[in-house]
């Protein structure tokens, strides 16, 4: 009782459906659906091992524009513009829209999104930006606050080039633990329901949401030892808050660890009691052939994640192939000014679970 | 002192103090990443380096031959170069050149001329004011800077020499 007499209000346990799990994570109360997937890519990732999985490839690369940066817009309209098609749906039927890219001030975003009207909520996560839009985007769903949201991301590699290294035309030669920014976009709808007729349904079952982990990295031609405690410590999280091994999930993805990231994340997690070498995946290394496309240590960007998730991922889940798997996006946080004042780079990863049923 | 034997991820794991563990984790790195090959970067940029310079003798001995004094005809090969370096830049071919021959390309005057030509394609979306005005030099500015200042002190040192007698 408190002194003035009134009743203290006090926590009770309810018995509502508790989606907070251990630290980071959240599980949803009613999974959200992936009702429709696509991806857009441009001409190197089309040539690249996943180039049959994409829906789209254009060649291209100002994708009929005047520059990189509206080029990237179109990349990201086209995306959208064909995961709502792929639906069956209007523009009108998405509640909102979660997006972002690597752009300042999200610009291939916001002018990419222009015309279709639909309420935005633009996020950045650097290069792990699909999984903090898919995030927000079946929070809102399984919160019902929305029975439709798309979320999306975009990059290219001339304007990425562009605004974090070299104009393109200029001569360099790249480090073998560089990557190269992917060309493309990828979209989602996540829907409250799912079309009765799909034989495979895609589920989002619970998230873990990452922290800024920061080893004191500071070359920007090694983004992935940057991003690799970050992913370390995110995945970890994520099984320790489901209390699971790493056997629970049929394959955990990185977004753009690359060849070098990812050797560091194997060797961290086994610190951590975890051994992932079995069932590990990169979109960085998947999507391009690092021999013949000179490629160094994989692919990088929002759209590396994106475009791999939505075209070969998605596809080994409707075939079952895969039932559960841990998609975690990652990104390195930085910007041409933080690196030339000699800041380190920290990285961020965010976990998604899928699950196909 | 550290040690400099090969650092663990369990040594990066264990470490629990920041700055050390920061230390620990970019030597790790270190270790895992691997570097180019020094001695096919050196070769290569020695073979199409060598080859651009032939090229400038050649084209300065041309010069000469049709009449040229050694002044102009070396003054008409750099305007060669630069030309030569700002089309095939413009063509997408310096840069994958470059990839290839690194410092070969990079070095000869003709890298400077690819470095200002990229700016100026890249920006010129921008407009002429703000875009190709303002950035042309966003490469090539640190070269000029530090050239004129170093050009204007080893003038300064020259000029002292000169008085005292030493030259």
């Amino acid at each position: 009782m408190a002194s003035d007499g009134r009743t203290e209000f006090k926590y009770e346990q309810t018995p509502i459906f508790n989606k907070m799990t251990g630290k980071q994570s959240i599980l949803f109360e009613n999974p959200p659906f992936i009702i429709a997937e696509s991806s857009v890519a441009g001409k190197k990732e089309g040539e690249g091992p996943l180039g049959a999985y994409f829906d789209e490839i254009v060649e291209d690369g100002y994708f009929g524009g005047t520059s990189w940066e509206e080029a990237e817009s179109k990349f990201l309209n086209r995306a959208a513009k064909l995961v709502i098609k792929k639906a069956n749906l209007k523009n009108s039927d998405i509640r909102y829209l979660i997006g972002g890219d690597l752009l300042g001030q999200l610009i291939s975003t916001s002018f990419g999104v222009t015309d279709l009207e639909i309420p935005l909520l633009g996020v950045f996560g650097a290069c792990s930006t699909m999984g903090e839009a898919m995030i927000i985007g079946s929070t809102l769903v399984d919160g019902d606050y929305a029975d439709k949201t798309i979320a999306i991301t975009s990059s290219h590699f001339a304007s990425a080039e562009k605004q974090f290294r070299f104009p393109l035309g200029y001569g360099n030669q790249r480090a073998p633990s560089a990557s190269w920014t992917v060309t493309g976009s990828g979209a989602v709808i996540i829907a409250k329901d799912s079309p009765p007729n799909r034989k495979v349904k895609i589920r989002i079952k619970g998230a873990t949401i990452g922290k800024i982990v920061d080893y004191g990295i500071k070359d920007n031609s090694n983004m992935g030892a940057s991003m690799a405690p970050a992913a370390t410590n995110t995945i970890s999280q994520n099984l320790k808050d489901l209390n699971v091994q790493p056997g629970y999930y049929d394959k955990i993805i990185t977004g753009d660890l690359g060849h070098v990231g990812s050797d560091i994340l194997i060797d961290l997690l086994k610190q951590e009691g975890y051994d992932i070498s079995s069932n590990h995946m990169d979109c960085g290394i998947e999507i391009f052939d690092k021999d013949t496309q000179d490629t160094h240590a994989g692919g990088s960007g929002c759209a590396c994640s994106a475009i791999t998730f939505t075209s070969y991922v998605l596809k080994k889940m409707k075939e079952k192939e895969w039932k559960r798997v841990l998609f975690s996006p990652t990104g390195s946080l930085q910007s041409k000014v933080s690196f030339n004042e000699g800041q380190s780079m920290p990285g961020i990863a965010h976990a998604v679970i899928v699950e196909a049923e | 002192m550290m040690s400099n034997k090969a650092v663990s991820a369990a040594d990066v794991a264990m470490e629990k103090d920041q700055k050390l563990r920061e230390y620990k984790y970019n030597q790790y790195v270190k270790d895992k990443t691997p570097t180019a090959s020094i001695g096919v970067n050196v070769l290569n940029a020695f073979w199409v380096g060598g080859s651009i310079c032939t090229l400038g003798q050649f084209l300065t001995n041309m010069f000469m031959k049709y009449g040229a004094s050694e002044q102009l005809a070396a003054s008409y090969t750099i305007l060669s170069l630069i030309f030569l370096s700002a089309l095939f830049t413009g063509l997408n071919v310096y840069g994958k050149i470059t990839n290839f021959a690194g410092a070969g390309t990079v070095v000869p005057i003709t890298g400077f001329a690819n470095s200002v030509a990229a700016c100026a394609i890249e920006y010129k979306k921008e407009g002429q004011v703000f875009g190709i005005g303002c950035q042309i030099f966003t490469i090539a500015g640190p070269v000029i800077l530090y050239g004129t200042v170093s050009s204007w002190i080893l003038g300064v040192i020259y000029y002292i020499l000169k008085t005292i007698g030493v030259v």
